[in-house]
């Protein structure tokens, strides 16, 4: 696995748990204990209400396509032999959005809205990406 | 929103004073040789001289303090901006806020950018786009301002039906425009079939939906109404602006492509403009990929939500339809300057010195910017 190309998460104390969820072959996401509100995005503070109450919690796995893109340009050296690759921004059913892949399935048959479920790549003995395949 | 409440205000600000250096490659030297050569050019324009400037506002390029030390003055009020582009509509804006309330009397707006020079791609490792966020997203392979407005397009052709047919008229169109341009950079213009033949970038997005990288200075010289009277152009009134933010979640692409904001600002910049859509006689449309001037229109309330596709095709952004639209070329032909040069091309259409691609009686022109910060400005010929 040392020899993997692609740009790999640059993980802090902030979202270790995220990636230690994802080797763990958990999807987890930030969910306030004040208000309810869920997120992605590691934070300190509830970005709805403030409050330092966010615990990471595991999520369904389940989601849908809210769009995708096809790159035919290799902006990472890593992915030059990918090209064409494709990007979803997979939205959770608990609302928070991902900028992931979408696996098992070829690029001309991804459509928006469509229903996904998580998928974990695990790229090296560290690291776990978090992909989607069709539901 | 109180910026509403300067359009009460008796001090209005108007431009007086354009300039830009040539685009394209390392046209100049350094940075600074571009926006010292576009100062003095603007001062030239304006008959000023540098001492009636005691406001500079810079984006993108120069260091304020050398700037000024190699310019040789000391203005009273300086600011300057990120490089994002969406900063020439928030600049302008501050600029007439500050001579509405008498805190500079001429203001001058620096603008250089040798990004071409640079290297800069947009993307890949150094891509800091938006709230910096998106660097959590690089294992995917996600990167670039394009890829974001890619996947944004994708979801309008879902949700609307839009076509690539239609995104491509908007690009065909403002390359026709360059055409007429003698200092675009790209004036070859193309047709449906040469635009769906250029190779994808981050498909839906192609490579002529991609704005220009170029090196190249603007800067324009704005005072008061009253003290733009006597001077060596005629002014060119700065009627209305308005700004909103979606910044909340911004590292993802916006559910509504800015609907929200844009029709906020749409509002209040026509209300202290005193004008309507249909007063105005061209568009400078913020340009920095094709499917933004879709969202533009849309969010602007030139045409419905979800139709910009076929009211496109209907040829109303060509010169010569209802609303000719980014007549210089915009950031897909002439340069991408970040959205200084259409303002630049708003004030010299109203001037009349657009030659062959003159709009006959250009009195009004709204610039038109979606981004998380969203803004317009009304440009007039006549004060309100």
């Amino acid at each position: 696995m040392s020899d993997y190309a692609k740009p790999l998460p640059k993980i802090d104390a902030l979202d270790a748990p995220y990636w230690e969820g994802a080797k763990a072959h958990e999807l987890r996401i930030l969910k306030c204990g004040n208000c309810g509100h869920c997120s992605a995005d590691p934070t300190r503070r509830c970005m709805s209400c403030g409050a330092q109450a966010l615990e990471w919690t595991k999520a369904s796995g389940r989601g849908k396509v809210w769009s995708y893109g096809v790159f035919h340009k290799a902006y990472f050296p890593g992915f030059a032999n990918d090209v064409p690759y494709n990007v979803a921004i997979v939205q959770l059913e608990e609302g928070p959005k991902l900028y992931s892949n979408i696996v098992a399935v070829p690029n001309e048959d991804i459509r928006v809205d469509m229903a996904v479920k998580v998928h974990f790549d695990d790229v090296t003995d560290d690291v776990t990406l978090v992909k989607f395949e069709p539901a | 929103m109180v910026l509403g409440n300067i359009s009460t205000n008796n001090r209005k600000a108007a431009v007086v004073g354009v300039a830009n250096s040539k685009f394209g490659k390392a046209p100049g030297n350094d940075v600074y040789d571009l926006t010292l050569s576009a100062f003095h050019d603007a001062l030239a324009d304006c008959g000023l001289d540098k001492s009636a400037i005691d406001g500079i506002i810079i984006h993108r390029a120069p260091d304020y303090q050398r700037f000024c030390e190699l310019a040789g003055m000391n203005p009273k009020l300086i600011a300057t901006y990120p490089s994002q582009g969406r900063m020439s509509g928030v600049a302008i804006p501050l600029a007439a806020t500050a001579i509405a309330t008498g805190m500079a009397e001429t203001i001058a707006l620096v603008y250089g950018n040798v990004g071409r020079t640079a290297g800069q791609i947009y993307g890949g490792e150094n891509d800091n786009y938006g709230s910096g966020g998106a660097g959590r997203w690089f294992p995917y392979g996600m990167t670039s301002p394009g890829a974001m407005h890619a996947m944004m397009f994708r979801r309008h052709m879902h949700q609307y039906g839009t076509t690539a047919e239609q995104l491509g008229e908007v690009a065909i169109t403002f390359r026709k425009h360059a055409s007429l341009n003698p200092g675009a950079v790209m004036r070859q213009p193309y047709d449906m079939d040469e635009y769906l033949g250029s190779r994808f970038i981050c498909d839906p997005l192609r490579l002529l939906d991609y704005c220009l990288i170029n090196d190249g200075a603007v800067v324009m010289i704005i005072t008061s109404a009253e003290r733009a009277k006597d001077l060596a152009k005629p002014p060119v009134h700065i009627r209305g602006y308005g700004e909103a933010t979606a910044f909340k979640e911004s590292t993802m692409p916006p559910d509504d492509y800015w609907f929200a904001q844009m029709e906020t600002v749409g509002q209040q910049t026509h209300a202290m403009a005193g004008t309507t859509r249909e007063d105005m006689n061209a568009l400078m449309i913020y340009d920095n990929f094709t499917p933004t001037v879709l969202f533009s229109l849309e969010g602007f309330g030139y045409c419905p939500h979800g139709e910009s596709g076929p009211w496109v095709q209907e040829g109303h952004l060509a010169l010569g339809g209802r609303y000719p639209a980014n007549t210089c070329g915009g950031h897909l032909s002439e340069s991408y300057m970040q959205g200084w040069a259409l303002n630049v091309e708003a004030v010299r259409q109203i001037r009349g010195e657009c030659d062959q691609r003159q709009v006959p009686g250009a009195g009004l022109i709204q610039f038109l910017s979606a981004a998380p910060i969203v803004t317009s400005i009304i440009y007039g010929a006549e004060p309100q």
